[in-house]
């Protein structure tokens, strides 16, 4: 696969939900920003809507590298053909849920739950599984969410 | 995965939660499996909390597909090969 940092390098996947909710796209470039300047390589993996929200808004690559098909990373980890370090789930709505799940038990990745939207509260009452859930009540406005970001700092894990 | 597009499916129920679908099968099924996040049911990688709950009707399989803006779909497929295939597991 073309563009696959060296084997010393930590990598983070971004597993992106449905982008009905608008702070996904911006907490996403905010994560991947962050992540770079700590030496952690971002691949993102959403659905095309996701994809192309970030792809347009990043035209020329600033923030983004590797961004690839949701069903196709799915893929890669279940086949063994390819794994992170660290996994961030974007979650607002019960398939974001289903995907963390899943995350966790085909991937060796750290994982992380970030969850936002207007019923936050009801999706972390689901997770059952082990991970560490970042939290915050937005939905317009991204920086509670990148507040509670900021206080766990998984970039410097 | 244009392989679900590409099957003949019945959809059982739409918009669900992953827990209704699990559920569902449970309720509704005499015959059902487990199988784990990521196991594949025809050419698809299955989504959510383990353990998942596949149904099986005689030929007919079905099993939870997890989209992210759409939820959880239950999907009946008829395929006598992919049924024995699942059911032998459980032996």
């Amino acid at each position: 696969m073309t563009g696959e940092p060296p084997p010393s390098q930590k990598t983070a996947l971004l597993v992106l939900g449905c982008p009905q909710v608008p702070v996904q796209t911006s907490i996403a470039l905010y994560l991947i920003n962050r992540l770079k300047k700590a030496g952690i390589v971002p691949v993102v993996a959403g659905n095309k809507a996701a994809n192309t929200l970030l792809v347009v808004a990043d035209t020329d690559r600033h923030y983004l590298g590797e961004v690839m098909d949701l069903d196709r990373a799915v893929a890669l980890i279940s086949d063994r053909k390819r794994d992170f370090d660290l996994c961030f789930v974007f979650i607002h709505n019960d398939a974001g849920v289903s995907y963390a799940a899943t995350m966790g038990a085909i991937s060796k990745a750290k994982l992380y739950a970030l969850v936002y939207g207007e019923h936050f509260e009801d999706q972390v009452k689901t997770i059952d599984f082990s991970c560490t859930t970042i939290a915050a009540k937005a939905v317009h406005n991204p920086l509670p969410l990148k507040k509670a970001l900021d206080e766990v700092k998984p970039w410097d894990a | 995965m244009g392989c679900v597009e590409s099957m003949n499916y019945e959809i059982v129920l739409r918009d669900a939660t992953f827990k209704e679908s699990r559920d569902y099968i449970k309720a509704n099924f005499k015959e059902c499996i487990d199988i784990q996040p990521g196991f594949k049911v025809f050419d698809v990688h299955i989504i959510g909390l383990p353990p998942i709950a596949i149904g099986l009707d005689g030929d007919f399989v079905v099993f939870p597909y997890t989209k992210p803006c759409h939820g959880t779909f239950l999907l009946r497929v008829e395929d006598k090969a992919e049924a024995a295939r699942l059911r032998a597991r459980k032996k």
